[in-house]
């Protein structure tokens, strides 16, 4: 029986951020693109016990710039380090009950935080691969956790659960694995992005390639990109928030002062607040990463393998789905989250859609919230 | 599992839930906080799927392991394939909708059978009100003014027949009610039905041509 972690109350979870290899060459794993890739090491985390029949294990998938640490404390974190990131959602008797289900979490494929990514050695030069790391997609990052569930033996997964580019995850995982899934809770996602997701993300792009500190993505025994990678999240920042949000978290409010400085300082809060963001995340996310992963989220498009290529629905998976959209959201509006409940009706899918009535924009499905508790437990303990 | 809770339901409803066939698949239009959905499931084994535009139901029916579709139901329902359901229930609803012919259209195309209900307006107490007062007509089941009514249209169970008639649906069964107790009791009215009930409740399923 496999044992991650167990809590009866709501005392500090406490998680170990574990590793999984596979894909040792020769045997490497064969990417979307054709590329081969290996060895792959994945960062994963589990929290509650598998059951013997091994039946309860539900897979939480993050969004573009998450981690493997969803919920709880490491054992060596200082006071007031800050707990996982849906620690609201995951735990003993939480949305997510740990004391029912066995919950897993991996960081994704590209990623920089435990998982291989460009920031990885290259086996092959002994280097950090940086842009000679193949590009890699939603459905790599699939298979990456497919090969995880294998490691674990966990071979039905109760719920697949993630919002944002987790979501997207979540709908590849019904598409592409359909016999293991018998639920799937997709939240603040969509199954394509639209032209305007694409233009932030090519922005924020551009920010990082056109810092000099870039070099082509060589810039791991140097100075770091921290400039532009700093305003690519200014930049996604703004995408997660929403005008109601930021009205009213700033407004027009000043910074520690009474007058406009009369130079291009941070005079308004919400400048600030974004100089902070930006600053705080180069201190724990690589460039490089950003855009390998920005760019698997613009290639995604579920109703196709790629352009060109063959057509899919949810015509395979028999798994119940819950949809969950935030009013004010608009990265992925809700209009998004109701075309992937057309296509599910229309596939004949059982689903249960709800746009959660929220100011805080995408970001919204990171925020404690009692009512998508009480939707995640009712909906979780229907599913057969 | 569904919470088997046993909500106080509707006599319109309680009737409705004896037609049902146990293991079938219904879609409950309008299902509110999921009462009959509920009951159904558990009692009867039933698939249930609802549609509902109040994003606090909705919550709470999903809550309770419901399975339920927030949206606006006049156009939720155009995506499901023909023949989806075994049973389409429009509970009380009729009498707000625009456009009942299309709704009634696209209910008999992805359900096999349509169970409708609405109050019935040439109940006797409604008559006499237009007849002596000449004033638009307020009842237990249809109490608001002319001005701020969500019930946009009048229907009388004779208008409901001909309707039925008229586009090519076929009545399978109709039942006249009158209820008591904020609707939760109540009893089946047999003779001058369109005189003395205050509710109607009819199956009808699109004529084979």
């Amino acid at each position: 029986m496999l044992k991650g972690t167990s809590q009866t109350d709501s005392e500090d979870l406490l998680v170990e951020k574990q590793y999984f290899t596979f894909a040792e060459p020769p045997e490497k794993m064969v990417l979307e693109s054709g590329a081969r890739l290996g060895p792959v090491t994945i960062a994963y985390e589990t929290y509650g016990t598998l059951s013997p029949a091994r039946d309860n294990a539900i897979l939480v998938a993050h969004a573009f710039s998450g981690d493997s640490h969803v919920a709880g404390k490491y054992a060596g974190d200082h006071e007031g380090v800050k707990p996982g990131w849906w620690d609201s959602v995951v735990g003993p008797g939480k949305g997510l009950d740990t004391n029912k289900y066995f919950i897993i979490c991996s960081n994704i494929l590209g990623s920089c935080m435990g998982s291989t990514g460009p920031a990885s050695i290259n086996p092959a030069s002994g280097n950090p691969y940086g842009l000679e790391f193949p590009m890699v997609t939603i459905g790599d990052m699939v298979n990456a956790q497919r090969k995880l569930m294998e490691h674990l033996g966990v071979d039905k997964l109760h719920s697949v659960v993630g919002g944002s580019v987790g979501g997207m995850q979540v709908l590849e995982w019904c598409v592409r694995y359909p016999e293991m899934v018998k639920s799937a809770i997709p939240l603040a996602t969509t199954m394509r992005h639209s032209a305007m997701a694409i233009a932030f993300n090519e922005v924020a792009r551009q920010a990082i390639m056109a810092d000099p500190h870039w070099n082509k993505g060589n810039y791991y025994n140097t100075a770091a990109p921290h400039m532009g990678l700093a305003v690519a999240r200014m930049v996604g920042h703004v995408t997660y928030l929403s005008d109601e949000a930021m009205r009213r978290k700033f407004g027009r409010r000043l910074q520690d002062k009474n007058d406009f400085g009369y130079d291009f300082g941070a005079d308004f809060e919400v400048e600030s607040y974004l100089r902070h963001q930006g600053s705080k995340f180069v201190q724990r996310f690589d460039a490089n990463s950003l855009l390998y992963i920005t760019k698997a989220a613009d290639y995604y498009d579920l109703t196709l393998d790629s352009p060109g290529k063959t057509a899919r629905d949810f015509s395979t998976t028999k798994a119940k789905f819950l949809v969950i959209s935030y009013s004010s959201d608009w990265l992925y509006p809700t209009y998004q989250s109701k075309e992937l409940v057309q296509a599910l009706k229309r596939s004949g899918r059982d689903v249960s859609f709800c746009e959660i009535e929220a100011d805080a924009g995408h970001d919204a499905f990171l925020l404690p919230d009692e009512r998508l508790k009480n939707i995640l437990r009712g909906f979780l303990d229907g599913v057969a | 599992m569904v919470s088997p809770e046993t909500d106080k339901m509707r006599y319109d409803l309680q009737i409705i839930a004896s037609w049902i066939d146990p293991g079938s698949s219904v879609l409950d239009l309008g299902c509110g906080i999921g009462v009959l959905l509920a009951w159904l499931t558990v009692n009867k084994n039933v698939h249930c799927t609802g549609i509902e535009l109040d994003k606090d139901k909705v919550a709470q029916c999903i809550g309770k392991g419901l399975t339920v579709l927030q949206g606006d139901f006049n156009s939720e329902v155009d995506d499901y394939p023909d023949k989806s359901f075994d049973y389409i229930i429009l509970s009380q609803t009729l009498q707000q909708v625009f456009e009942p012919a299309r709704l009634l259209y696209s209910l008999a195309r992805v359900g096999k059978k349509v169970i409708v209900s609405f109050p019935n307006f040439s109940h006797f107490s409604i008559r006499l009100q237009l007849l002596f007062y000449g004033l638009a007509p307020k009842s237990k089941q249809l109490p608001y003014s002319w001005y701020d009514t969500p019930n946009i249209r009048v229907i009388t169970l004779n208008d409901f027949r001909k309707f039925a008639r008229d586009v090519g649906y076929r009545i399978v069964k109709e039942v006249a009610i009158n209820t008591h107790n904020h609707d939760y009791t109540g009893n089946i009215v047999r003779r001058l039905t369109n005189l003395r009930a205050t509710y109607g409740i009819f199956i009808i399923e699109k004529e084979n041509r």
